[in-house]
């Protein structure tokens, strides 16, 4: 397979921020009430990512080791500023459900990860290609799980009735993305479990 | 494990706040009123009023501060026997975070005109920041019912001696960055019209917080310090501390405003650690599925906690 297609598949599914590498859990359980506002961060995490992945691997030469973190840092604030100045123009509705987390893409762990592990080693070309595997990792992640807390808490995906049986309040309480985070891990674990006859330890949570 | 350094830091602290309080309320001169309950709002006059004047509600001009234009119909007005009281009632609920002014038109008092009379009526300070703390830290725990922080919350919460000591160094960072992120918005980004790079900004002064407190701790108690290990570093990606001076900015708070909702996050998020932390060391001991070990049970856990947490939605003390 060809090297920037598998990095695209790596972040997809099996190096996945959300279910694999259970990196930046806030925004997955906060925004997650529909799919659209899950869609709406993902996209801002696609874009941040790539940008400041590319950013970081043009200038890798330059950034010396010992002040890496916080440059990564301000690389990302930069970004992530450009997108918040973008998004309320696209759709206003949806930001300002999502405003306080857009403009926390800042401290995402799962971004300054991969400045660390990968564009900070890689050329250009790869780490876009990371980038945008993990960003669309991330997005679907984000996506599955406000699906099914769209569907069962309000009985609608994209705003669209589904069903009109009555709604499971309990998946759009804070407490249902906990629950549904917690059993789609469990989930995911167990097939992995049925594929590969070991069972993965979970990846450290931050 | 915690030090009595670190905790005479944190008392010395919250006396600062409450003397800061106590300060607060001397200066009001001019006539003032005060909420009862959220539709009702008393004032008292210095001499006794007439009983046909005092019950006519159209006596009585009641707006709020920022729109004069907009009146608000007073329903029915009691006087207390004594005459010097009346408590006006309203129909519908008022809004007990803003300031109304109550302007009573040819006060009349034993047959002599006195002129009109203003008064403003509004939350003191020291209830609001109590509301404020109570909300950041109850209402709206910012790990259970806010989602912020998870990433130190499930990370840290193996232990309760670790816990207890994440969630003070937690606290005092989150009030030190309050504060200055507050300076720092004020007297320069809105001075030089850079609100824009307030993201910037502020996570520079997290960072700079989360490097002094790393040497602090390692000079004030080592043993905590390598227990915390990669963990304080992290505090820096953390949301919880740079979604504090964010929501502080987008409420418009004051600098005490700011300061109580760091104390009242910083609180909230020890409290939740220590909860999960009881719980975790509990499950150890417990036979989990196999494909449940780990972060999976960890999270329905904190799902049962969130939903405990919606109890104290319906808390409301002023």
């Amino acid at each position: 397979m060809n090297r920037n297609v598998q990095l695209l598949w790596n972040g997809l599914i099996p190096e996945n921020p959300i279910f694999r590498l259970a990196l930046s859990m806030c925004p997955a359980v906060a925004v997650t009430t529909s799919v659209e506002n899950g869609l709406m961060l993902g996209l801002a995490v696609i874009f941040v990512q790539v940008f400041s992945s590319c950013t970081v691997a043009m200038f890798r030469s330059y950034i010396h080791p010992r002040i890496r973190i916080p440059a990564y840092v301000i690389v990302i604030a930069l970004w992530v500023t450009v997108i918040d100045m973008i998004l309320p123009v696209i759709s206003p509705d949806v930001y300002k459900k999502v405003a306080l987390f857009v403009k926390l893409i800042v401290v995402f762990a799962i971004i300054i990860s991969r400045l660390e592990l990968f564009a900070s080693k890689e050329p250009l070309v790869p780490s876009f290609f990371d980038g945008l595997g993990m960003g669309l990792g991330f997005t679907f992640g984000l996506v599955v799980i406000g699906a099914i807390r769209e569907l069962f808490g309000t009985g609608k995906l994209f705003g669209i009735d589904v069903f009109d049986s009555g709604p499971l309040l309990i998946m759009i309480l804070p407490a249902g993305g906990f629950f549904v985070i917690g059993f789609l891990m469990g989930l995911f674990n167990w097939i992995e479990y049925k594929l590969t006859g070991k069972i993965p330890t979970s990846g450290g949570a931050h | 494990m915690i030090t009595t350094r670190i905790l005479r830091f944190a008392i010395v602290l919250v006396a600062m706040l409450a003397l800061s309080l106590t300060g607060v309320n001397f200066s009001e001169a001019a006539l003032t009123g005060s909420f009862n309950k959220d539709n009702e709002i008393s004032i008292s006059f210095s001499a006794p009023v007439d009983e046909a004047w005092g019950k006519n509600p159209a006596n009585y001009n009641v707006f709020q501060k920022t729109d004069p234009d907009i009146r608000i119909p007073v329903a029915s007005v009691t006087l207390d026997p004594r005459r010097t009281s009346a408590t006006l009632k309203f129909q519908d609920p008022l809004n007990m975070s803003s300031e109304y002014t109550v302007e009573a038109k040819d006060v009349m008092s034993d047959g002599k005109l006195l002129g009109k009379l203003d008064f403003s009526v509004k939350k003191s300070q020291a209830q609001v920041l109590f509301t404020i703390i109570i909300g950041a830290m109850l209402i709206n725990n910012f790990v259970f019912t806010k989602y912020l922080g998870l990433c130190i919350f499930f990370g840290v919460s193996q232990k309760k001696d670790t816990a207890i000591g994440m969630g003070i160094t937690f606290t005092l960072v989150m009030v030190l960055s309050a504060i200055f992120c507050w300076a720092l918005y004020t007297y320069v980004l809105t001075a030089l019209q850079l609100q824009f790079l307030q993201i910037i900004v502020f996570i520079g002064t997290v960072a700079i917080f989360v490097q002094a407190m790393d040497t602090m701790l390692r000079k004030v108690n080592p043993f905590l310090f390598k227990k915390l290990g990669v963990y304080l570093v992290l505090i820096v990606t953390n949301c919880i501390i740079l979604a504090v001076p964010l929501i502080n900015v987008d409420s418009g708070y004051g600098l005490f405003e700011s300061m109580s909702e760091g104390l009242g996050a910083g609180v909230g998020f020890a409290i939740a650690l220590f909860l999960m932390a009881c719980v975790r060391e509990k499950l150890e001991l417990c036979r989990v599925p196999a494909v449940f070990r780990g972060l999976p049970i960890a999270f329905v856990v904190a799902g049962l906690f969130a939903l405990a947490f919606l109890g104290f939605s319906g808390l409301s003390i002023f």
